[in-house]
């Protein structure tokens, strides 16, 4: 049974998102059980994917094939294959650790901001969908199957985003889905130049191909594809969509939308790394400017924002874009150390990116949830209502901009070092950004927590809820100060998983 | 368009055309792994029969349309396509435990030209049903729920 997992971890949440439509019909509460046990399930097998990968090393899980290693029978990959390696592994284990965390916060959430009912149901399966499409993405070996778990992600998400049904919700709905279907076509049309050259899908065997013979046509094909995934992931030049999205969705699935950028950022790297490494100093450097420019547009529009949520999404675009300095430099400095230890600051920012950002969208829905208010200037003075929420919003503050003793200041100096042998611009640019990133924060920090007492109605925030924000904080506390946990046992697996294209060739071929 | 729908020509060629229509639909299903076609082609071809009733009809009888049962039918559908896939997990996931097994679907494919033997293609055939109920059922209901918040001229 285990050796299904890679199948399994995949299917699992589908198999629920199903079922939860008819067992809702049973009564709310078995249909909560179901699919907390169902998330369980999954992170169970998340799990032992990662403590598998440590053993086995890379290896592949073929559908439908009698032998399950046996990638290509008659030379060439013939059916879907799914690849896990170290960073796979952890992209899953990530998209499904968050759903989880979620899924307990969101429900006194969604029963205070949608009353239950049908609606809780539509929730339930939007939500497992969503994360099905998410870690198809994250294990997929194929083209096609990526296009199609992209499409999933999107089209779940973008439903999500219309969760409320009021006319604003619907407007950013509206918005993302015409946004996706045009970048679904993008990535469609890169697809089908490689397909119409090689008559293949699967991404280690048209890496192999290209090995001998690059064409001209592949060229194109990347510039599509990479533009799809940027759009997807929302770095700066097709940012646009992702601030309406983040201030619409509810805050337990904006957390998930946080996690599906990080899934796209993967998706981008697998693709860099393993597929086009030939062209990696170019990509590097084209993704090492867009990337620095996302932090300085991302931080600068953050400023002036008057609604917490959007604020925070704007946080996110810049955050984003230090994921991508730092891979966009491991690109480009792909056989020295520097390029290295780059590369691992930014796959530890991806998980970093997951706890902080994460954190301020649940704080931000707590502060929905107690008020009914995510206006900067309608709150004030929460501190005296709710002192945990206050002490929750300094630790994600400083970890999201980088202060000592919290994780995000260890990803983002093992950064400015490295990506310093690059270019030493790009290291003040990081550094610049995460001080305006800290002022931000300070600001609103200080006209939503600060002042005189909060007057209006403040709900009690449920355990649930502020049990979940505690471990996003306590995790957050715990890989500031032991950052080898993470470093040692999945970031490095992860680095050398995306390094080895060779290796990731081996597998299938 | 008024309550009333179409003129009683119309209505009873519905009427009459509804089986033609389902069993081609059906037809295309069962088909899909011999002939063009398959669950997706098959189920849209039934679901336009639900089109064709609403627009012959009108609204005071299409509204009455439940859409429960189609909602339970289409995720039954997408449960037994996961659920197949399922239990071939012996071997691997998705494999086609049923071909040339001599059970349901389980014929050996004989050697060189031939018309096409229906019961051969192990699980996909079945795969080939859930899809098409799927789709059936799913595009049902789209129809249904537009034609609910659109016959009214109001924008809900």
């Amino acid at each position: 049974m285990m050796e299904h997992a890679p199948a399994l971890v995949i299917a699992f949440p589908l198999f629920a998102a199903f079922a939860s439509h008819l067992i809702g019909r049973l009564g709310s509460r078995i249909r909560d059980i179901w699919v907390f046990a169902s998330l369980l399930l999954t992170w169970l097998f998340a799990v032992f994917l990662n403590l598998e990968v440590m053993q086995r090393g890379t290896y592949a899980y073929t559908l439908g094939a009698d032998i399950s290693s046996l990638a290509s029978p008659a030379g060439f990959p013939v059916r879907i294959v799914l690849v896990i390696d170290g960073m796979s592994a952890l992209i899953a284990f990530m998209a499904v650790s968050v759903t989880l965390a979620s899924f307990i916060y969101s429900r006194r959430f969604m029963e205070r901001v949608s009353g239950g009912g049908e609606s809780a149901d539509r929730y339930c399966s939007l939500v497992l969908l969503f994360l099905a499409g998410m870690l198809g993405m994250g294990l997929t070996g194929d083209f096609f199957t990526l296009f199609v778990f992209l499409e999933m992600t999107s089209i779940s998400s973008a439903s999500l985003v219309a969760f409320f049904r009021k006319g604003s919700s619907f407007e950013a709905a509206f918005k993302y889905m015409i946004i996706s279907a045009i970048n679904a076509l993008f990535l469609l049309f890169g697809i089908g130049m490689i397909y119409s050259q090689y008559g293949l899908l699967n991404m280690a065997a048209i890496a192999n191909e290209m090995v001998l013979n690059f064409s001209f046509l592949d060229k194109v094909a990347l510039s599509l594809i990479v533009s799809a995934i940027l759009l997807k992931l929302g770095s700066v030049p097709v940012h646009m969509w992702k601030v309406d999205v983040y201030q619409k969705v509810p805050s337990s699935v904006a957390v998930m939308c946080i996690t599906s950028s990080l899934v796209g950022i993967y998706v981008l790297s697998r693709i860099l790394f393993s597929v086009f490494f030939s062209m990696s100093a170019l990509t590097g450097w084209m993704i090492v400017c867009l990337g620095s420019l996302s932090i300085i547009v991302g931080v600068s529009m953050a400023l002036p924002q008057k609604d917490l949520k959007r604020m925070i999404a704007y946080a996110s675009i810049a955050e984003i874009g230090y994921v991508m300095l730092g891979i966009g430099t491991g690109l480009a400095g792909m056989s020295s150390t520097f390029g290295t230890v780059a590369l691992s600051g930014g796959v530890f920012h991806i998980i970093n990116d997951a706890l902080d950002l994460g954190l301020m969208f649940l704080i931000a829905g707590a502060v929905f949830y107690a008020t009914g208010k995510t206006g900067i200037s309608k709150l004030g003075g929460i501190a005296h209502r709710s002192a945990s929420l206050s002490v929750l919003f300094i630790i994600g503050m400083l970890a999201v901009s980088g202060i000592p003793p919290f994780n995000g200041f260890v990803s983002k100096l093992i950064m400015y070092e490295s990506v310093f042998c690059l270019n030493p611009v790009l290291s003040v640019i990081g550094i610049l950004g995460s001080i305006l990133m800290l002022s931000v924060f300070v600001k609103v920090f200080a006209s939503v927590f600060l002042g005189s007492p909060y007057k209006g109605k403040f709900r009690e925030i449920p355990l649930s809820m502020t049990a979940v924000m505690w471990i996003f904080a306590l995790l957050i506390i715990l890989l500031g100060l032991f950052p080898g946990l993470a470093l040692d046992g999945l970031v490095s697996p992860a680095v050398e998983a995306l390094l080895g294209h060779g290796i990731y060739m081996g597998v299938i071929i | 368009m008024d309550g009333k729908g179409s003129s009683r020509i119309v209505r009873n060629v519905t009427c009459m055309l509804s089986v033609p229509v389902m069993v081609f639909g059906l037809y295309v299903v069962l088909h899909g792994h011999l002939t063009p076609g398959g669950g997706f082609a098959g189920g849209a071809v039934m679901a336009t029969f639900i089109a064709l009733f609403m627009v012959s009809f009108g609204k005071d009888i299409s509204r009455r349309l439940d859409s429960g049962p189609f909602s339970v039918s289409e995720s039954l559908a997408l449960l037994a396509f996961v659920g197949i896939a399922l239990l071939g997990i012996q071997v691997t996931f998705f494999s086609n435990f049923l071909a040339n097994s001599g059970l349901l679907f389980g014929l050996t494919v004989p050697f060189g030209t031939n018309p096409g033997f229906l019961g051969t293609g192990g699980v996909t055939p079945l795969m080939n049903l859930a899809v098409g109920l799927e789709v059936f059922s799913g595009l049902s209901l789209i129809l249904i729920v537009m034609f609910r918040s659109g016959g009214d001229g109001d924008n809900a």
